[in-house]
């Protein structure tokens, strides 16, 4: 920061000449160069010196901790993926891509991304549910506080108790079973036993948990639609349905999308359901546990990263390719 | 604004002196801190037995132990999920005095512990050396041991009408089927959820064949699913039960801590578990209402020209980290805690000191006639080599995911049947096996 003061030009340059010239790669530095000589005398320079310091400060805070706590960590994990180390020894063997062309060749590891596929599918009905209620829980509606309360409440639930309460049930002879008694189905299948069923009780256990997020996004982008766009459209005699679809819907295309990149995103790193309610047994293990397993059942932490590194790759190619088919129209309800 | 901005570099700085403080530390280099030096310090035991420090037994212990060694302060820290929450600890120096050794190579032990001593020295004194042992050196000693094969409720097998307690694969099915027949209890209980209760029954390893050497004749062997071996009778056994249907109907919904009461109260017939079980399900038969003599325990359903064996082995191994502060005093605890704690004989627990006799759980294996065995140390240049291959071929000899599998097929929720899967287990072991050694 000594270039603030003009006594720090190279002695071997004039000042005049140098200041400038620097000014041009250093925004901000001529003019405080020129206070500092139009003023002499004026407010100490220590004080001026921490003034200009501190949004850095600020910002050194936010930014050191998301280097340490994200970005350091990041290059660590590329870097154990091109190591064989097994997560305990205290040297790690450089082995180059081999952990890559493993993920790539061995078909057991990519398997599992058609369970994904069930939380994709699953995603849709967790939206258009979220949708349906948002529209509705947006107009005054009676009861309307209470019944949002309701749909955000299950988000609020930590996963693990969310995981707890449906593994009881799901369990045979549990709630659900003696619900659909009450209706006369005496003979319900295994719901988690069944290797064909299981994926979608564990896909609708996510939706019952994410609908509640999806849903305040919704009514939060609904509710910033303009009112009188309402009052404008009953006055023309447009129907609820007319008014969701020319009002509504494009009003918040842009929030849909957003969930849609969210439940892409999430449905290929599924992770905690499955794996607090089945543990990845009977075929619902998703890429992420399976990512757990290869790290610590069997101890190739090296491998592990590299899964980790791919699923990242996926995630961010996925999510460009979406932006690039589907790109950020501008709203105008005008 | 200035002082408020120089407090935050100040704090900055010190959280950034606090974190590398973290990495750095942990001293126990001095050249006084030897196991044999002198018997001082503060040491920190860390224990898988949450159960025991939340119930004050190992306070006990730690006052017990400071009335022979009154310099030294024990203090305790259990870790429910130990064997997974060691594995990230350990890349730390900060993972206390005294700790059970997790799943680590042989080969590792010294970058992560004290070695006590030569092995030989210690065999006169302790049972259970080989698997804390590597090149000689011994690295921990056993907290306790356990005979493996099956708890068993006695009063179901009496009502079943089973007479005579199976010793082959053929009579096991038998009897079970007794037990489906006759009674309403599930004959075996899988703990599928749970996974690690799958796990149990693969330390029968060597019983089946009394081959104390199993363990490295199964990495040596290319094909170890292939009838007549250890593995294949333990796997088998697992996978002709469950395509019987002799296991609980729905195996993604068991519960360990309930089948504990169940198979006390006799809803449950049998598991296949250690012995350490059978003092937990007595405890849980009498929570239940049930007489904790109903409880029994057999050895694992095989023979070998009419003699059953059954294998004991230790638990986890005690041992001294190599980061420690105060490396005698807890040298000195492990010693104490092995032998004068009482703690075997209260967990119905076989001593790793030679000279304790059999725990009265393991008494109903010697009115059989049941042998025990230990597995012997693996020769030079091959211990954890089965480990080794495990891993690479992702067939989890200690954990539930493939055996998981195999309940599955055997249930018909997966494809394939017997002959498949074990030919592709064949498959990928003797190509991992290749990889080891290339």
């Amino acid at each position: 920061m000594s270039l603030a003061t003009p006594g720090a030009a190279p002695a071997d340059a004039p000042a005049v000449l140098s200041a400038p010239a620097r000014s041009r790669r250093l925004r901000g530095t001529r003019r405080a160069a020129a206070g500092g000589t139009a003023a002499p005398g004026g407010r100490p320079a220590g004080r001026r010196l921490a003034g200009r310091l501190t949004p850095w400060l600020f910002l050194s805070g936010a930014v050191g901790l998301l280097l340490l706590f994200t970005y350091w960590p990041a290059l660590n994990l590329f870097w154990y993926s091109v190591t064989d180390w097994d997560g305990i020894d205290l040297t790690k063997e450089f082995v180059g891509l081999d952990n890559y062309a493993q993920v790539f060749t061995d078909p057991r590891i990519f398997n599992v991304f058609w369970v994904s596929l069930y939380y994709f599918a699953a995603s849709f009905a967790q939206m258009a549910i979220a949708l349906y209620f948002a529209t509705i829980l947006s107009f005054s509606t009676r009861l309307s506080s209470f019944f949002r309360g309701i749909l955000f409440f299950p988000y609020l639930i930590n996963g693990v108790a969310v995981g707890f309460v449906f593994l009881y049930l799901f369990q045979p002879g549990g709630t659900l079973d003696t619900v659909l008694a009450w209706f006369g189905l005496a003979d319900p299948p295994q719901w988690l036993g069944n290797p064909d069923i299981v994926n979608w009780s564990l896909a609708g256990t996510s939706v019952w948990r994410y609908t509640g997020l999806n849903f305040v996004l919704f009514l939060g982008a609904i509710q910033s639609i303009p009112h009188e766009l309402y009052e404008a459209a009953e006055l023309d005699g447009a129907s609820r349905w007319q008014q969701f679809w020319a009002i509504i819907f494009p009003g918040i295309r842009r929030i849909i999308g957003l969930s849609f990149i969210l439940a892409i995103a999430g449905s290929l790193s599924v992770f905690e359901i499955p794996f607090i309610m089945t543990g990845g047994a009977n075929g619902s293990a998703t890429f992420v546990i399976q990512t757990l397993q290869t790290a610590f059942n069997f101890r190739q932490v090296g491998l592990a990263s590299a899964m980790a590194v791919v699923l990242l790759i996926i995630v961010l190619l996925v999510t460009w390719i979406q932006r690039a088919l589907f790109p950020d129209e501008k709203v105008d309800l005008t | 604004m200035a002082r408020k901005a120089l407090a935050g570099i100040v704090l900055l700085t010190a959280a950034g002196v606090a974190l590398s403080g973290c990495a750095g530390g942990g001293g126990g280099d001095q050249a006084d801190n030897t196991i044999d030096g002198e018997v001082q310090g503060e040491i920190k035991v860390i224990t898988w037995r949450t159960d025991l420090v939340e119930d004050g037994t190992f306070e006990a212990y730690a006052e017990e132990f400071n009335k022979t060694y009154p310099d030294v302060t024990v203090t305790f820290e259990g870790i429910t999920d130990y064997a997974g929450e060691m594995q990230t600890r350990m890349s730390t120096t900060n993972y206390g005095d005294v700790i059970g050794i997790p799943n680590i190579q042989p080969a590792q032990f010294e970058q992560f512990l004290e070695p006590l001593g030569e092995t030989a020295d210690f065999e006169d004194t302790y049972r259970f050396l080989p698997a804390a042992s590597f090149e000689g050196t011994q690295y921990g000693i056993a907290f306790g041991g356990n005979a493996n094969g099956v708890v068993y409720n006695k009063r179901v097998f009496e009502e079943a009408g089973v007479t005579e307690l199976p010793t082959t694969e053929a009579e096991w099915l038998a009897a079970l089927q007794l037990v489906e027949d006759n009674t309403d209890a599930i004959p075996l209980y899988t703990n599928y959820k749970d996974g690690w209760p799958l796990t149990q029954s693969f330390s029968n390893l060597g019983a089946v064949t009394n081959d104390p050497d199993a363990p490295i004749t199964m990495a040596e062997n290319p094909a170890p699913w292939t009838e007549g071996t250890d593995v294949h009778a333990i796997d088998s056994l697992l996978f002709e039960t469950v395509a019987a249907g002799l296991t609980e109907p729905d195996p993604l919904t068991t519960n360990w801590e309930q089948s504990k009461v169940d198979l006390g109260t006799g809803k449950i017939a049998a598991m296949t578990l250690g012995s350490w079980a059978i003092s937990q399900m007595q405890d849980a038969a009498e929570t239940g209402g049930a007489s904790a003599d109903d409880i029994g325990f057999m050895a694992f359903p095989a023979e070998v020209d009419g003699t059953q064996y059954a294998v004991i082995g230790g638990d986890y191994n005690l041992a001294v980290s190599r980061h420690s502060d105060a490396k005698a005093a807890a040298w000195a605890w492990i010693q104490w805690v092995v032998s004068e704690s009482g703690y075997t004989e209260e967990q119905g627990m076989v001593s790793p000191v030679i000279d304790k006799e059999l725990p009265e759980t393991l008494q109903g294996l010697s009115e059989e006639g049941v042998e025990l065995m230990e597995i012997n140390p693996a020769p030079a240049g091959k211990e954890g080599l089965i480990n080794e291959i495990a891993d690479d071929s992702q067939i989890d000899l200690y954990g539930p995911i493939y055996r998981q599998k195999l309940v599955d097929i055997a249930r018909g929720a997966a494809e394939g049947d017997k002959e498949s899967y074990f030919a592709e287990l064949n498959e990928r072991w003797a190509a991992s096996m290749a990889n080891v050694a290339g």
